[in-house]
């Protein structure tokens, strides 16, 4: 039986989804420990997330 | 992705290209440069601003630190000058007292050396006095004793008896 | 933040009027579900494609005819020689133009030419038309957005940069919303990224591409908006500018990150090369398509529960819709924000990434 290309871009949509929702709980744990560093922090984890939705659009594009 | 490239408009792409880079060089020209150097100046200013004031502080400060040192000095030198007369005149007593102490002592002296003397020639006069007052006596009685003859023989007989015995 | 509180309003009373319109768009269709279905979805496709004449709305009459408002666009064509005609003569797509002796028609957003005046557009078997295409340059919808953007833009900042000669270096009346946002994009974003000694150059880069991914994408939710950046030609655009940017103020340490990466063995060096060599593309590609996908989705989404509302046809999920539509239109509006913001982080990021002198290592 052949997987269709979609369930593969929906599994790297879920890993990417689980990707931002792990750095988004970093950035508030971290956030909560050092509320003078939110700026930065955010900043960092903007960057990161942009990065793996980067991944999941190319997987999505892909299909 | 066939989608996305299906999706593509060359045309679109011309002319956003043509008009985005034309809206960069423009408004480089025309508002970014100046309103960033307008902010830049401002920032600047601002910031001298607060370096010349942090200075006057500063200078404010230092200027208050001097008064603060002259008026320390000005009060140690009145404490000095105050010392100094109150040892002045601490040393004028003492000596005003010495002096006088020496003065009392002297003429305490002088008027014993003239108790003293005066003594000494009272008692020379009490003694010429009691000499003359002996002698007299002496003189009366003598005359007394030598009125008469026999006994002026007997006394001399007295004297020589006692020559001899003292010579032999 | 204070710039996007004051256009809540604005946007929502927008919002409302896209509601009303789109609602005139369903008049005389209410029968029928699965007709109606069809129609949303034909309606939000036609909606994300570009189009020859700037139409505000349209709807069809009890007769039977379609009613279109707004105005046509010109078209330009080159094919064998340059052809400029108005848009009308396609009459909204649906009749095929002849000029100079050639006919075109419009399939699916983009001008074929067919034989004759009763020419059909031929598709294989993929529906792909196999049509000759003249190389199209007309100034479609979005071209118009962006010429109005490109004319809002140059003209506030215009006025923005002269009030404060006038004013001895004070900001005026608009200039005191932009100048904290184009301070927190040379504060924020510049310099962490870039570093105080090089941002400079990138500065008017950076300050027009944020605030024209930020216009269009608020244009975008306007009713009379055409989502500029859900096409990827203008993305791609952006990305393809970030990235050329990004090459040519390469230093050697950037280049030598690249192809000869310090510190790791020779045989690392050798899988790395292509590896930092793709990631060179992947970046831009990930910035034109994080762009593209989220306006995309985010219309179509907005517009899918937009059109729930006339599909329920009843109180309770009509009203659910409606709230649900919008929540998601606020949090459209924060997007626009967010995706002009990201865009911009990035790009100063890369240039960071090109001008980075690495003596920490």
């Amino acid at each position: 039986m052949e997987i269709p290309a979609i369930v593969g871009a929906g599994l790297v949509v879920i890993g990417a989804g689980i990707g931002i929702g792990k750095i988004g709980g970093s950035a508030m744990e971290a956030i909560a420990r050092q509320p003078e560093a939110t700026g930065k922090i955010q900043t960092a984890m903007l960057i990161a997330a942009a990065l793996i939705e980067g991944i999941g659009f190319a997987a999505l594009f892909a299909v | 992705m066939e989608e996305l490239l299906g999706g593509f408009s060359l045309g679109l792409f011309f002319w956003q290209a043509v008009l985005f880079v034309a809206l960069i060089l423009l408004l480089k020209k025309f508002a970014w440069k100046p309103i960033l150097d307008s902010v830049n100046d401002r920032e600047e200013g601002i910031k001298n601003a607060l370096d010349s004031a942090e200075k006057a502080k500063l200078e404010m400060e230092n200027l208050q630190a001097d008064n603060q040192k002259l008026l320390k000095e000005a009060r140690a030198e009145r404490e000095t000058m105050l010392k100094e007369a109150r040892d002045i005149k601490n040393k004028m007593i003492e000596d005003a007292k010495g002096e006088a102490q020496e003065q009392a002592n002297k003429l305490i002296q002088q008027a014993q050396a003239a108790i003293e003397s005066e003594k000494k020639a009272a008692m020379a006069e009490l003694k010429n006095h009691v000499a003359g007052l002996s002698l007299d006596i002496a003189e009366k009685v003598v005359r007394d004793e030598l009125s008469n003859k026999d006994k002026q023989l007997k006394l001399v007989e007295t004297m020589l008896g006692e020559k001899s015995l003292t010579e032999a | 933040m204070r710039r996007k509180i004051s256009l809540k309003p604005i946007t929502l009373l927008l919002l409302l009027v896209t509601f009303v319109s789109f609602g005139k768009e369903q008049e005389g269709h209410g029968e029928q579900k699965t007709d109606q279905k069809t129609e949303i979805k034909e309606y939000i496709q036609h909606h994300l494609q570009d189009s020859y004449d700037f139409s505000l709305f349209s709807y069809t009459t009890e007769t039977g005819e379609h009613k279109h408002f707004g105005f046509p666009l010109p078209v330009i064509l080159w094919d064998n020689g340059l052809k400029v005609f108005s848009s009308s003569k396609f009459h909204h797509g649906e009749t095929v133009a002849e000029v100079d002796g050639s006919f075109y028609k419009v399939h699916h957003s983009k001008i074929y030419k067919v034989d004759g005046a009763d020419g059909q557009i031929i598709e294989d078997d993929h529906h792909h038309a196999t049509n000759e295409k003249p190389l199209d340059f007309s100034i479609t919808k979005n071209v118009t957005m962006i010429m109005m953007v490109f004319l809002i833009m140059f003209f506030m900042f215009k006025r923005m940069a002269s009030a404060y000669k006038k004013n001895g270096g004070m900001p005026k009346g608009m200039g005191r919303f932009l100048e904290p946002i184009v301070l927190y994009v040379r504060d924020e974003i510049a310099i962490p990224n870039i570093g105080k000694k090089h941002y400079k150059r990138y500065m008017s880069y950076l300050l027009t591409v944020f605030f024209f991914v930020w216009i269009v994408n608020l244009f975008g939710l306007t009713p009379i908006g055409m989502n500029v950046t859900n096409n990827i030609a203008v993305t791609f655009c952006l990305a393809i500018i970030t990235y050329l940017i990004t090459t040519f103020s390469g230093n050697k340490n950037y280049w030598k990150h690249i192809f000869w990466m310090p510190g790791v063995p020779v045989p690392m060096k050798i899988i790395l090369a292509p590896i930092e060599l793709l990631g060179t593309f992947i970046k831009p590609f990930a910035l034109m398509i994080r762009l593209y996908a989220n306006i995309t989705a985010g219309h179509i989404v907005l517009m899918s529960i937009i059109g729930m509302m006339f599909v329920f046809n009843n109180w309770l999920g009509s009203s659910l819709s409606f709230l649900l539509a919008f929540v998601l239109g606020i949090l459209e509006l924060l997007v626009a924000a967010l995706q002009a913001y990201i865009f911009t982080v990035l790009s100063a990021l890369y240039f960071g990434m090109a001008v980075e002198e690495h003596d920490h290592h």
